[in-house]
């Protein structure tokens, strides 16, 4: 698909955008439709059209396959581990009011961390998915 | 550390799947795996010991109480489940070592034991949460994790299995949420105290009707009654052996605890035997799957394939035990929950060495594996004798109770099947001994021996359990005993 | 009228059905898979039907408005879509390999493979 002039350049236009968009849906969950999931789709999506114009090849140089499967461990580690420094903190699993003096602050920092490992992992996975399917020789 | 156990229950094995990605060398995945095992098997031990008398203990996830956060709630029945999953796959690990060596290619090592984990974080939440949506995203941790474990296996057979497994599989859970909904839709609570509460005033309502029928079909596919059971002789034939083991001691148990818990605790023993024929169904479905199941188990080339269609068969027994709706029907089945557990446990690992060391379970590979491989032989006889129910095992414990619960029915026509399908057990066993025992080893082929200790000391000990359960009863018929009356009282 | 009132019902009593018809009357394993997206995409709107509250707004806290829908049936059915990803992606990847090691994936000529084995 290199070869095509035109999607090509409408690629580097937007694959930038589509990953910014991503970051904003990541940390706008908290007030309006958004977080992990969606977030890390579209994130996982810009990767994908990156690899869909540009070539397999280029994909796995830019976010190789050892460094993707590593980040959807650590994504799922992080949603978990919050729960841990609750419960370390004195309160239940996932008690998020525990995790700063005042439990308000503390429910925006518990959910944007969780939703920041699923973001990653999510994004993890759509990138790994769609390099497994591709690199199959037919 | 004591008022958390409930969710690290949980957490530790879950923890454990990521750990066992990012250590991907050597047999660091295995320890990672095992560990988790153990220490989950450790609190499990502990959760039981606190609430053997009655008690309820109850777990507030996020700090939200219920009836609005979501509420992990043990009792003595979730607590023999978690006791009963996690003593599975802490007795199936350490079997693994050897038998995933030599099953499954190296570079997937590290992947297996991490879908081994999840699978346990599934089985483990479906039975410690209080709270009907939680219980249908751990059904699909569990179930997608199993239909990646199940097609690792070797023959290509194993690939379409998982896939009709996924298939039916996803149904079903589907059809649990469709009925999860439609409760929440008329109660507006999903917690299933609070549930218990709601309902009684709306039994009649079509929706709570249509919404057991949805949740009960949903289960009883998990399960595998008769005729939902389709997925399920191919899937335990073509998995790994660990896989089998594992699935067949836990998988469909976890899904009978679901019926229990949804039968007695949410909708009610009023609801579900009087409003609903339940009864009649359930028996109904339960006779006719172990005569069918038995049967066709007798004709199977394929000894792995055999054990699958006497899993089906009993269910069978277990879901006729819940279909008697008296306690001694119910602390049957749940007894058997138990015992069946240790029996195909201890069967599928028999399997396990077996295809260890001579790579296929056809019936005509047993030819004079009583000589050659004498101790595995001898597990799968004593394995074979608590299927059918001799007594000193324990199969007869469970079938005593289960014809005892139907005498005091007066269902003496019960009593007569639940013998019958018992000689249809024996008939099958025999198949597998004669051919073991009594016809002499092919003159050409690889000699085969015994396999190393790593595998036969986990199989042993399941087999000891069924023998130690069929003579020292107090415990499991004690715990059992206990939780029938909980369920039935408490309802 | 009590029919017209129960539209989006209608509709998903349809969807499923279609959905449902798909998995089981197909042989390809990717209409079944798309099958079973169907079903389980017309579940989700029954949920989400469940969810609206008569003059609610959408379930984001804005200045001046005062009935909002219910949000909880929004959340489960996120979680629902996750787990539909996840099951469809298991799945294809499966046809994927069933490609590869059969060559087909018509279920009845996989089948006859498989018993002639």
């Amino acid at each position: 698909m290199k070869h095509h002039l035109i999607p090509r350049v409408v690629a580097k236009l937007t694959i930038p955008g589509i990953l910014l968009f991503a970051l904003y849906v990541q940390f706008h969950g908290d007030y309006g439709p958004g977080g992990g999931f969606q977030a890390g789709v579209i994130f996982g999506a810009g990767f994908i059209l990156y690899g869909l114009i540009f070539g397999l090849q280029n994909l796995r140089r830019v976010a190789p396959p050892a460094v993707t499967t590593a980040f959807i461990a650590i994504g799922v580690l992080v949603f978990a581990g919050v729960g841990i420094v609750s419960q370390i903190l004195g309160g239940n699993y996932l008690d998020y009011d525990v995790l700063a003096a005042d439990p308000h602050a503390g429910q925006h920092i518990g959910i944007l961390v969780v939703e920041l490992g699923v973001g990653i992992t999510v994004a993890a996975v759509m990138i790994t998915i769609f390099v497994t399917f591709a690199g199959r020789e037919r | 550390m004591i008022s958390q156990l409930p969710a690290l229950q949980v957490v530790i094995p879950l923890i454990g799947a990521p750990l066992c990605i990012i250590l991907r060398r050597g047999a660091l995945p295995w320890l990672v795996a095992l560990l988790a095992s153990w220490v989950a098997l450790a609190m499990a031990a502990t959760l039981l010991s606190q609430v053997g008398d009655g008690e309820v203990i109850s777990y507030a996830v996020g700090g939200w109480l219920a009836p609005l956060g979501i509420e992990y709630r043990i009792d003595v029945l979730n607590a023999y489940m978690m006791l009963l999953v996690a003593g599975t796959s802490s007795i199936v690990l350490p079997f693994a070592y050897k038998s995933v060596a030599k099953e499954i290619p190296e570079e997937k090592h590290y992947l297996f034991y991490s879908g081994f984990l999840l699978m346990l974080t599934g089985l483990l939440g479906m039975a410690i949460t209080g709270d009907a949506f939680n219980v249908f995203v751990f059904i699909e941790i569990s179930s997608l994790s199993s239909y990646a474990m199940i097609a690792m296996g070797r023959d290509r057979r194993a690939l379409s299995a998982a896939f009709t497994y996924l298939v039916m599989g996803t149904v079903g859970a589907t059809f649990f949420l469709i009925g999860v909904g439609l409760i929440y839709a008329v109660t507006g609570t999903l917690n299933m105290a609070d549930l218990a509460d709601r309902l009684p005033p709306i039994y009649e309502s079509r929706t709570v009707l249509a919404a057991f029928a949805f949740i009960s079909v949903g289960i009883l596919l998990k399960l595998a009654l008769f005729p939902l059971h389709l997925w399920l002789p191919n899937a335990y034939t073509y998995a790994p052996s660990v896989v089998t083991a594992f699935l067949a001691a836990t998988a469909t148990k976890v899904a009978l605890y679901l019926l229990l818990r949804f039968g007695y605790t949410v909708f009610g023993a009023d609801f579900v035997f009087d409003i609903v024929p339940s009864s009649q169904v359930l028996l109904a479905l339960a006779l006719v799957g172990v005569v069918v199941a038995s049967t066709v188990a007798i004709f199977q080339n394929d000894v792995k394939r055999l054990l699958a269609y006497s899993s089906v068969a009993q269910v069978g027994y277990i879901v006729l035990g819940i279909s008697y709706a008296n306690v001694t029907g119910l602390t049957a089945s749940i007894v058997h929950i138990f015992n069946h557990a240790a029996t195909k446990g201890a069967l599928f690992l028999a399997m396990g060495c077996i295809a260890y060391a001579a790579g296929a379970c056809r019936l005509e590979s047993f030819a004079g594996l009583g000589k050659r491989m004498p101790m595995t032989m001898a597990a799968f006889v004593i394995g074979g004798l608590s299927l059918i129910g001799v007594p000193l095992t324990a199969g007869f414990v469970s079938k005593w109770y289960l014809v005892l619960g139907a005498l005091e029915k007066g269902w003496w026509p019960v009593a007569v099947v639940i013998l019958a399908t018992s000689l249809l057990a024996a008939v099958y066993v025999w198949r597998v001994v004669e051919v073991a025992y009594f016809r002499d080893p092919p003159a050409e082929g690889p000699v085969l021996s015994d396999p190393p200790f790593a595998l036969l000391a986990p199989t042993w000990i399941l087999t000891g359990a069924c023998v130690y359960f069929g003579i020292e009863t107090s415990l499991s018929v004690g715990f059992a005993e206990q939780a029938a009356l909980f369920l039935m009282g408490g309802s | 009228m009590e029919v017209l009132g129960h539209f989006n019902y209608w509709i998903v009593v349809v969807l499923m059905m279609i959905g449902f018809y798909a998995l089981i009357a197909r042989g390809n394993l990717i209409k079944k898979i798309v099958g079973l997206n169907i079903f389980q995409a017309s579940v989700f709107l029954l949920f989400i039907s469940f969810g609206k509250v008569t003059g609610g707004s959408a379930p984001i806290i804005a200045e001046g408005i005062e009935v909002y829908s219910n949000p909880l049936p929004h959340v489960l059915i996120l979680t629902a879509i996750v787990v539909g990803v996840a099951t469809t992606a298991l799945g294809l990847a499966l046809v994927v390999r069933i490609n590869e090691r059969y060559g087909t994936i018509e279920e009845t000529e996989i089948a006859q493979m498989d018993g002639e084995s």
